[in-house]
């Protein structure tokens, strides 16, 4: 089985986010990048798949040159291969069509995304590629097990979640539940000096127009100060009266 | 040329998000000079469509859709946006729209911005604003295809009644070319119960309620409040919580009215998930969580003591109010 597992390069949680040039650009300095939450659940099932069930894993970056070490940790994790199509990652669709156009001349079996990056949260991308490149697709994956060509994906549904059976090749929007938390790995030393000799080839990108194009940021008017009360008399009283949400 | 809104329903009925969809629809209709048209699939009565605005429902009708099949349901909604020649296509944040956005985007060759703040700064050129960074900032996008299609963030509009007289009319979308290679064979859903997608309340509960035997103080003041109950990742992970409560970042998000944390200490990534609530409360008997930061009504001491008094207080509120 050949799995791609596509990473995306994104500022760790607790960084700050600022904007430079007019508030037109996200501003990476002073930022840690990391490989997405999600799909970091994701790679880690590859890896399982890798190790019980002798798949090949690759992984994918749609970016410039910047985003190479964070394809190098997903390397040191355990891929086997890194490709990164070399082109700014403008709008989900044009990220999508560079991807789509990897998996239908890789011939992957399975396509594992995150259900969302969190920097644009668009959550497209995945779903998109699926479509693009005309194969199954299931969202908000939380579990995943494939036997021959046939797939069983669990989903996790507004309220519950839902098992679904479907075949390869496959495309999911992974999250949390496809491994723990506790499972996620930690690259040790032989990983990290293994990455540095797995090939990560750096492909030019095929011909693609964004459909939307962000022309500005702002960051939310900030939040008054808490108001602590003593009394749950005076909660009742505000949430009522002040806030009007009972 | 009206502005198609796929209205979506659960056995049947339509769903609130739907005609909060339907409001924010009828809103870009009115700026645009032109109607609003509902689509919905195998719903049973869209009576209440015309109450928020729409004044076309096409209902579709098929017994291959009576499960929810992504790529099948982008399909019938793209040929109902080409049958009414849409060039705006409204949809949910729900997980299922969601999940079928994508497939819509490509079957229409349209831009698609999901989890929009609200009407669109302008129509041309198309400027939306949505949230960005986990609802760290915002960005204003423009759409530059001729099809757009708008995700609306959950509870970022509101129900906005706008009563017009609604036509009906059934619509056939064709299938055939679906193989259906996707089949749903089992969902494991709790019935009777608030989900977090769509409670307008969520009680919160973290490690500050030092077990799950702890919990029915919590789920007490759910109760009485109509609310879903949620928790924190330490919580969900050490087991005392189903993973379908866990919100933040790498959980569910929420975007309720009230978001109630019961010792939360409140974590960044916890934040990032609930942030998108538009009145948060925190009970904690630490005064430096981080919480407080966040939160605008916040109470310091013992959850122990506070949830219960808290829950009877309710209690009268809502007997005096009722």
């Amino acid at each position: 089985m050949k799995i791609l597992v596509c990473i995306s390069h994104v500022p760790d949680t607790t960084s700050k986010i600022n904007f430079t040039d007019g508030d037109t650009k996200f501003d990476p300095n002073g930022v840690q990048f990391v490989i997405n939450p999600n799909d970091e659940f994701g790679l880690t099932r590859a890896m399982w798949f890798k190790e019980k069930q002798g798949a090949s894993v690759h992984v994918i970056n749609v970016g410039g040159p910047e985003t190479e070490p964070t394809l190098r940790k997903a390397l040191a994790i355990g891929a086997d291969e890194a490709i990164r199509i070399n082109t700014a990652a403008t709008d989900g669709f044009s990220v999508a069509k560079q991807i789509a156009s990897v998996v239908k001349e890789g011939g992957y079996d399975l396509v594992i995304a995150g259900r969302e990056s969190i920097d644009y949260n668009g959550g497209m991308v995945p779903g998109m590629v699926a479509k693009l490149a005309g194969v199954n697709f299931v969202n908000t994956c939380i579990g995943i097990e494939v036997e021959g060509n046939k797939a069983t994906a669990i989903r996790e549904i507004d309220g519950g979640k839902e098992t679904l059976k479907t075949s390869l090749p496959l495309v999911i929007g992974g999250q949390k539940g496809l491994v723990e938390e506790s499972d996620l790995r930690i690259p040790n030393m032989r990983g990290i000096m293994q990455a540095r000799t797995k090939p990560l080839n750096v492909k030019e990108p095929i011909d693609s127009n964004p459909e939307t194009q962000t022309v500005s940021f702002e960051k939310p008017a900030p939040k008054g100060p808490v108001k602590l009360v003593d009394t749950v008399d005076e909660l009742v009283e505000l949430l009522h009266n002040e806030a009007k949400v009972i | 040329m009206s502005v198609l809104v796929y209205t979506e329903s659960e056995e049947g009925k339509i769903k609130k998000i739907a005609l909060e969809a339907v409001s924010y629809a009828k809103g870009i209709a009115d700026k645009m000079g032109t109607t609003v048209t509902a689509v919905c699939i195998n719903a049973s009565d869209t009576s209440e469509l015309g109450k928020y605005g729409a004044s076309k429902i096409l209902e579709v009708s098929n017994d291959k859709l009576s499960k929810f099949n992504a790529e099948a349901y982008a399909d019938a909604i793209a040929q109902a946006a080409k049958n009414e020649g849409a060039k705006v296509i409204v949809v949910s944040s729900s997980a299922n729209s969601k999940f079928l956005s994508p497939a819509l985007a490509v079957n229409c060759e349209a831009g698609y911005v999901p989890n929009i703040i609200g009407l669109p700064e302008s129509t041309s050129p198309f400027k939306v604003k949505h949230s960005v960074f986990t609802n760290k900032a915002l960005a204003l996008t423009e759409i530059k295809t001729e099809i757009k299609i708008l995700g609306l963030g959950k509870n970022s509009y509101g129900l906005k009644e706008n009563e017009v007289s609604a036509s009906k009319e059934s619509f056939s979308p064709n299938l055939d070319t679906h193989d259906f290679d996707m089949e749903i064979v089992s969902v494991d859903k709790a019935t009777n119960k608030v989900t977090i997608a769509d409670a307008e309340i969520v009680v919160s509960g973290g490690r500050g309620l030092k077990g799950p035997e702890n919990w029915g103080m919590l789920e007490d003041l759910a109760n009485t409040l109509g609310a879903a109950t949620a928790c924190s990742k330490p919580v969900s992970d050490m087991g005392w919580r189903p993973h379908s409560e866990h919100v933040g970042q790498t959980g569910k998000p929420v975007a309720a009215n009230l978001y109630i944390a019961i010792g939360i200490s409140g974590a960044i990534q916890h934040l990032a998930g609930i942030n998108a609530s538009k009145v948060k409360v925190v009970i904690n008997n630490d005064p430096e969580a981080p919480f407080f930061k966040a939160a605008d009504y916040g109470m310091v001491g013992d959850a122990f003591e506070i949830v219960p008094k808290l829950t009877e207080k309710l209690k009268e509120f809502k007997a005096q109010n009722a």
